[in-house]
């Protein structure tokens, strides 16, 4: 993975530094917190509803173990003793003193990590595949693109005020893992008939109160052309998107009032202009950022190991773990594991501190020392032999978290809500936390089988419930919190917006509402093959309002 | 009361700004609002004496001023807030794109903070009403650090670029 040279050390350093003294003069009171309030944004730090929070940025959500272990001991020091990753592959701290800050990033700088970036209306984190340089499907490792991008937009002098924030997400494989094209930019790394590596690029993506699935701008893009194309359009972004209305400024606005077509010959015009200039990217320098993300040394093992094959047998919750949260390797004998972070009745994405410090001995002794953090608020161990599944199932068990519920109903997506969040209208953590006790029974759960639920404490859509396959929206209707349900939305490359069903349900009919939809699929699939995204997609919505409003359908 | 610095120094303003109904002074160096360009375009063009500048508020474009570019001697862009950052992408095409070689001025919400921004981007003037800002400029302290991780525009500063990574430099 990256590694920090002498450059970003001082970067980082020099930026602590600077941060340290904005918060001395905040604390003194010569900045007042008007004043303050750009500054701390830009280091990720937001006041919430009780407290200051810190998002730490997680770079296209790849770790080592003593990163891993740096975010448990800020933990344990300056907050609760947990931490909650994000959908954004980030993780943020919800209860540090501001007067601590300059310390937390100083302790991050020690094993380069920041929070540059991670709030205001700038270019958030570069997010990507979680299975990135691991997964048997991979075209190439989209790691070193995003390292790239990271880099650039680092204080980008002309981007770090633009209309609204800006998410670039990059993915190196067909299968989408990552919501790619729910970003302002997505790029595929793809490789042509030549053998060259290019990108595909999308536009106008996002989430929030108007979801939009991104438009495909260029099928193909040569590698050296990223930097330019990204700084086009960006450019043509700030310059045009809108500022009169925050919930109309980001660029998935600006491209569906201008129309593709429009802004592409903008975008276009200022690419031509700029793409053999200097930020044409010279194949050695790809190539060197490259070389930071080589594959690990594996052994040359068989692509079965009979020790597992055993304790599948002797052991049925291990069995169970195995068939939902290990995926296939790239390389022969090694497997993926995803540790879910969704514990029947738990906050979905918190750990504690030792949890973290479990995770990052998982990592160092099981995973080459790569860990990673998925949008889905999971934790994954990219490349485990397979012959030390068991010894790592034992190690999460004890550690409590060893829920076999990768991809099932129980592994929910959920905002922070109102319990944290000063932007939420509704909760959203206690629902998740009442569906997965609801949903709790391990041989109910598999026999639902795939089925993404995702749940957002407000139309923000932190909790990216537009593309779940049920996707619940918490609103505040006259002082009561009420939750709209939606259904076939979808993140990954089959891209789809869910479609309201109907009037909502107030918290304490929502959980019986999920199941009045699961027991709806499962009376009507045509099959234990057909999942509940395809069921949907064939029946259509009405059998499920049926199911959901019967009165109506009486009247 | 605002202070100019120009390329780093505190400059006195000889530049009159003609926003309302006045009339242009002959002989004066003046800056205009865009309206006021758009009407007496050719007027202002072919004045014998008196430098000519253009005022562009957040929402005005460039693209009106960008063909008699030789003609004007100074743009200033305006900051309606520092969060606005519209005239930074205006500085670049002005500078790039155009090859602008007059000064461009940021004027409105002018920040410390910003300032190494706005220089990066073109700026080579600022004109500052925030009184900690110009304490701080008098200071030269720009609040920037003197690591990039892209190109811009490199203005007086000199820059080295880093081995093995073609878009990132260093102040020398």
């Amino acid at each position: 993975m990256y590694r920090y040279d002498e450059f970003d050390r001082e970067f980082v350093t020099a930026r602590v530094a600077q941060f340290r003294d904005q918060v001395a003069r905040r604390v003194s009171g010569e900045l007042s917190e008007d004043n303050f309030k750009p500054l701390r944004l830009q280091n990720g730090v937001y006041l919430q509803l009780h407290a200051y929070m810190l998002r730490v940025a997680v770079p296209y959500g790849t770790l080592n173990s003593s990163q891993m272990r740096m975010l448990g001991h800020i933990a344990r020091k300056y907050d609760r003793d947990y931490g909650h990753f994000t959908t954004r592959q980030n993780i943020q701290f919800n209860w540090p003193k501001l007067a601590d800050i300059p310390d937390i990033l100083e302790d991050l700088a020690s094993v380069e990590m920041h929070a540059i970036q991670t709030s205001g209306n700038c270019i958030r984190n570069v997010t990507a595949d979680h299975f990135a340089g691991a997964s048997a499907d991979e075209v190439a490792d989209p790691r070193p693109y995003a390292e790239i991008l990271r880099q650039w937009s680092t204080i980008h002098p002309e981007f770090l005020f633009l209309p609204r924030k800006f998410k670039i997400a990059v993915i190196g494989s067909p299968n989408d893992r990552a919501a790619m094209q729910f970003h302002d930019i997505g790029l595929e790394v793809r490789k042509n008939d030549a053998g060259d590596l290019g990108l595909r690029v999308f536009v106008g993506g996002g989430l929030g109160r108007t979801p939009m699935i991104g438009k495909m701008i260029r099928d193909w893009l040569p590698e050296e052309d990223m930097l330019s194309y990204c700084e086009a359009i960006l450019r043509v972004y700030n310059l045009y998107g809108r500022r009169d209305n925050k919930y109309k400024a980001r660029i998935k606005i600006l491209v569906h009032e201008t129309g593709l077509e429009e802004l592409k010959k903008d975008i276009e015009a200022e690419f031509e202009r700029i793409k053999d200039g200097v930020l044409k990217l010279p194949d050695e320098d790809v190539a060197a950022i490259g070389d930071y993300f080589a594959p690990p040394e594996f052994e040359d093992l068989p692509d079965r190991d009979q020790s597992v094959e055993q304790a599948k047998l002797d052991n049925r919750s291990f069995a169970r773990w195995v068939d939902r949260n290990v995926s296939q390797h790239a390389q022969s004998g090694y497997a993926i594991v995803t540790v879910a972070l969704k514990g029947t009745g738990e906050a979905p994405g918190d750990a504690t501190s030792a949890q973290m410090d479990v995770l990052a001995d998982l990592g160092e002794r099981y995973s080459h020392d790569e860990l990673r953090v998925s949008h889905e608020q999971n934790v994954i161990l990219p490349h485990v032999r397979l012959g030390d599944l068991k010894a790592i199932y034992d190690a999460l068990l004890a550690a409590e978290m060893a829920s076999p519920n990768a991809g099932l109903i129980t592994d929910i997506i959920a905002c922070p809500g109102l319990d944290y969040c000063a932007l939420a209208t509704a909760r959203s953590i206690p629902v998740a936390q009442e569906l997965s006790e609801r949903f709790a029974d391990l041989d109910r759960q598999n026999e639902i089988g795939d089925l993404k639920l995702k749940i957002s404490g407000c139309i923000n859509a932190c909790g990216h419930h537009h593309v779940g396959h049920i996707g619940i929206l918490g609103v505040d209707r006259r002082g009561e919190e009420l939750y709209q349900v939606t259904l076939g939305g979808s993140g990954d490359e089959q891209a789809a917006v869910g479609e309201i069903i109907g009037r909502g349900f107030s918290k304490d009919d929502i959980s019986d509402a999920v199941e009045t939809i699961v027991d709806t699929y499962l009376a009507r699939r045509l099959s234990d093959d057909e999942a509940f995204l395809d069921a949907y997609q064939r029946l259509g919505p009405q059998p499920f309002k049926d199911a959901l409003y019967p009165a109506k359908e009486a009247a | 009361m605002s202070t100019l610095f120009v390329g780093g120094s505190v400059t006195e303003d000889r530049w009159v700004s003609i926003d309302g109904e006045q009339p242009v002074p002959e002989g004066e160096d003046v800056v205009v609002s865009l309206a006021i360009f758009e009407e007496q375009r050719h007027a202002l063009l072919t004045r014998n004496v008196g430098k000519l500048g253009v005022y562009l508020e957040a929402d005005d474009q460039i693209d009106t001023i960008v063909d008699d570019l030789d003609k004007i001697s100074l743009v200033a862009l305006d900051f309606p807030s520092f969060a606005d950052g519209r005239a930074y992408s205006k500085a670049r095409l002005l500078r790039d794109r155009h090859g602008f070689g007059g000064q461009v001025r940021a004027t409105g919400d002018v920040r410390i903070d910003q300032v190494q921004h706005m220089r990066r981007s073109g700026f080579d003037a600022l004109q500052v009403s925030h009184q900690p800002t110009v304490d701080s400029l008098m200071e030269i302290k720009d609040a920037g650090l003197d690591l990039f991780y892209q190109p811009a525009i490199e203005g007086a500063e000199a820059l080295s670029s880093m081995g093995g990574r073609s878009w990132a430099r260093r102040a020398l």
